[in-house]
């Protein structure tokens, strides 16, 4: 455990992997997934992995600990780990590798740690099955480990089950887990995607803490170039399963070679000009709304929003965003306050209000994969509101159900295509035409382009952009994603914990004077700047000795 | 309260209004059929006197809510009253009498085919799981599938002739009584205990296998195969303490079916259980033993699937722990 050895003195290669090329099923089809990859990996170096989905990233990282997932084959290539051949060796020899000298950290804590096992059983398994450790040196390092990684009540945190913690908490027990062992090599899968902002620093932070004071090798995997910037010596960008281009971090900031890493900033330049308006379409007045009738959830909240305008509502999870969306939509009627919509109450619950106000304010959601019935086509999809609104039917509503097609700048081909035959930025387009087939005054999108690749994302949002240009309709954009705010809104609230902060123009909100909350939620979105986090820890720890 | 005490109560508040509309049912359903006990006991020939003096003999002459009303306070009271065979004469028989020997050795074959069925199918179900798509799994799975299939009566005689007639290990006819001795009463229960394991193993088993596998597919089954947990046990220990639910319930399911659906191996073995005497006392109308058997019945899916949802909620941490 010793670990003076703060530099990052670079050892020998630990991991050559050498043309590697995996294979994936589907629908009895194997198709190519990495094309013939290399990677070299020195003792104690971290190296990123970044690339959008379906890039390879995981399936590398998997295949560094000589594993495919079922469904996947590797090919070709050669793996060495320490010597040790990974294609050639059994699954018995690998299965000593795996936990102990080769750890993983998956990117959903939540899902990965066994709800049915105290976290501290889980951390010492590895360690105590292996015969490394006895239980009670285990358990008792483990301690140290959940203290290290800033872990509150170290001593007793292990006793308790995965349900008990929070995500970020438990990303943390699971790297206390990957480390129980003292591994030479850790596999980080997206290990912050599914956390907060605010919650993501804290643990970026401990992860890196922790690698560099074990001298430990890291496979850090992200879609996110500011987070790797701050975990990875190198990086290296992979495409459709082969890389882009790779480099030592400042580098490859500096001075990106390839066009598409170039692409990979793009979103973050994406930012529409501001514009006010005081022709309020939507008022939320002092709503109070809860669950289950005895925690408030939404806490006298007051917003509004203008006509043809887009209102970002930005805060972490549990702040209240989603069911602001709710009572506005009255699936949730607040239990408190009032919405007026173009200057008239909104009658509180769905069932109480007409067709006609329906129609006026739709919804997009996250996740489109299960928010379009798989078994419609496009067809219908488009055409059900069409009918139901509009009462538009036959040779007239497959004429609207193309034009639809058209403004969302998708082909007329599209017309008999199922869900399950496009692609994510392809459905979420069939998404925003649904709710613009119903003719909308507003349109509540919740977080719809948290599940899309950066690429995809910065179409999507312009689509967005030019629709309301087209169309008037305003937007209530719901969203955790700073960059995403800044793209697309002309106001800004920000919520926490079932209030609203603070709502104003986008360049008031963005700039100081800040209050507390959203100082910190600002602060803590990852920089290009590779040492962004460590300042930031520098200041917090500053602010926090003056305080 | 907590939440195992609280789940206790309440299923058991709710199983006791499931029994009494048990009861309301059953009365009404033989209200309703043709006859009554007169008829059934007299023939087709007695004259309406005859019926009518017999009727009020036994106070059935009264409408059927006071009836219900006095049997059910009866009941509340521990009695569940006398049956109405050989009601008229000297020997009145209370239904607890009839029905005690009877349940005994119905619950005697249930908990003796239980020991054997429930460990089986667990056993061939994570091996199956571990195994899956192996030639071992589909043998068992085939085996079990057939002899869930066949109906229960034939593998009773199947039975019958091969281990009670060629090779002579067990008796043909499962005749007990009071007198039986314990080890006597097994070695005659035996072929129907093997034939009632034939025909419940099968759904014990297949849920076993689905829930481990249904699990398999996991992110934290894939952590531990990571960690390098072996593949018996990331079922054992990972997959199995999560499945245990959906394993209960169908077990629980299956443990009730040995109570009450088992009248035909009875019949087919001369078992004296509780089910040939339900059957006999509806065709005669012997209203008290029905009812007493309908809820001795539904008390015990009752508390069986209360034992299921209990084992859910403790092998479950988020219900035992809660936040």
């Amino acid at each position: 455990m010793k670990s003076d050895n703060r530099q990052r003195v670079k050892g020998e290669a630990l991991l050559e992997i050498r043309g590697l090329r995996i294979e994936g099923n589907s629908d009895g089809v194997w198709h190519p997934i990495v094309k013939g990859v290399d990677l070299t990996l020195k003792r104690g170096e971290v190296l990123g992995l970044i690339g959008e989905s379906g890039a390879g990233k995981s399936t590398i990282g998997l295949a560094a600990m000589g594993f495919a997932r079922p469904g996947c084959r590797i090919v070709d290539g050669a793996i060495m780990f320490d010597g040790i051949d990974l294609r050639a060796a059994p699954e018995d020899a690998k299965r000593k590798l795996w936990g102990a000298r080769i750890a993983y950290v998956a990117q959903s804590a939540a899902a990965s740690f066994n709800p049915a096992h105290r976290l501290i059983d889980q951390t010492v398994e590895t360690a105590v099955r292996d015969g490394l450790m006895t239980r009670d040196k285990a358990v008792a390092d483990a301690i140290d480990l959940y203290g290290r990684l800033q872990l509150p009540n170290p001593r007793t945190i292990g006793e308790r089950y995965p349900h008990q913690v929070s995500g970020g908490q438990l990303q943390r027990a699971m790297t206390a887990m990957a480390m129980s062992c003292r591994p030479d090599l850790i596999i980080f899968d997206e290990p912050t995607t599914a956390l907060d902002v605010t919650t993501q620093v804290e643990v970026l932070a401990a992860m890196r803490n922790i690698v560099e004071e074990f001298h430990t090798a890291a496979i850090y995997i992200t879609h996110d170039l500011a987070v790797v910037a701050q975990m990875a010596d190198r990086i290296m960008v992979l495409r459709h399963g082969l890389e882009v281009e790779e480099a030592p971090t400042r580098e490859m900031l500096r001075e990106p070679r390839e066009d598409y890493t170039k692409t990979l900033w793009a979103v973050r330049k994406l930012a529409k000009e501001e514009s006010i308006s005081d022709d309020v379409t939507l008022s939320v007045r002092n709503v109070d709304a809860s669950y289950s009738g005895v925690v408030k959830v939404l806490d006298n909240v007051t917003v509004s929003l203008p006509r043809g305008r887009t209102v970002a509502v930005v805060g972490e999870s549990g702040s209240g965003k989603s069911t602001l969306a709710r009572a506005i939509t009255g699936l949730l009627p607040p239990a408190r306050g009032e919405i007026l919509f173009n200057g008239k109450p909104l009658p509180r619950a769905l069932k109480d209000r007409d067709k006609d106000t329906l129609r006026r304010i739709q919804m997009i959601y996250q996740s489109a994969d299960t928010s379009l019935n798989p078994k419609q086509t496009v067809r219908d999809i488009l055409g059900r509101p069409l009918e139901f609104y509009h009462a538009v039917k036959g040779a007239a509503r497959d004429r609207k159900v193309a034009e639809l097609l058209d403004s969302i700048e998708l082909d007329e081909s599209y017309i008999d295509r199922l869900p399950g035959e496009l692609s994510g930025g392809q459905k979420q387009r069939i998404s925003i035409a649904r709710a613009l087939a119903a003719g909308p005054d507003i349109i509540i999108c919740d977080e719809v382009t948290s599940a899309l690749d950066q690429i995809v994302q910065e179409e999507i949002l312009t689509l967005l952009m030019k629709l309301q240009k087209d169309t008037n309709v305003s937007y209530l954009f719901i969203t955790h994603d700073i960059a995403t705010v800044r793209a697309i809104s002309d106001e800004i609230v920000v919520m926490h914990r079932g209030k609203v902060v603070q709502q104003g123009p986008k360049t008031q909100v963005l700039n100081p004077p800040f209050p507390a909350y959203t100082e910190l939620l600002l602060s803590s979105v990852p920089q290009m700047d590779p040492d962004w986090l460590t300042n930031l820890l520098a200041e917090r720890a500053r602010a926090k000795v003056k305080a | 309260m907590h939440p195992v005490l609280k789940t206790v109560l309440q299923r058991l508040g709710l199983g006791l209004l499931t029994l009494f509309v048990v009861s309301v049912l059953i009365f009404a359903s033989l209200e309703m059929l043709p006859g009554g006990f007169a008829q059934a006991i007299l023939g087709q020939g007695a004259t309406p006197e005859t019926v009518a003096a017999f009727n009020r003999e036994l106070g059935l002459d009264r409408p059927a809510t006071i009836r219900y009303l006095e049997w059910i306070w009866n009941v509340l009271h521990g009695n569940f009253g006398y049956s109405y065979a050989g009601a008229g004469g000297s020997i009145k028989k209370s239904v607890s009498a009839i029905i005690a020997p009877r349940l005994y050795n119905t619950f005697f074959l249930a908990i003796m085919t239980a020991v054997i069925a429930v460990p089986l199918a667990l056993f061939l179900g994570i091996m199956a799981a571990l195994y899956r798509n192996s030639l071992y799994d589909r043998a068992v799975n085939a085996v079990t599938l057939t002899t869930i299939a066949t109906p229960e009566f034939f593998i009773a005689y199947l039975l019958m002739f091969f281990l009670a007639i060629k090779v002579r290990w067990f008796p043909s006819l499962s005749t007990v009584s009071e007198d039986t001795s314990f080890l006597e009463h097994i070695y005659r229960a035996a072929l129907p205990a093997i034939t009632l394991t034939l025909v419940i193993v099968a759904h014990m088993m297949r849920m076993t296998r689905a829930a481990l596998i249904n699990l398999l597919s996991s992110p934290y089954m894939e952590m531990a195969r990571l960690k390098g947990v072996s593949q018996r046990d990331a079922v054992i220990q990972h997959a199995l303490p999560n499945a245990w639910a959906p394993i209960a319930t169908v077990i629980a399911f299956n443990l009730a079916y040995l109570v009450v659906g088992v009248v035909v191996v009875e019949v087919v073995f001369v078992y004296p259980g509780i089910g040939q005497l339900m059957v006999d006392s509806v065709s005669s109308r012997n209203m008290p033993v029905v009812q007493a058997c309908a809820l001795i019945f539904a008390a015990t899916y009752i508390l069986l699937n209360l034992s299921a949802d209990i084992v859910s909620i403790v092998t479950n941490p988020r219900l035992l722990h809660p936040k």
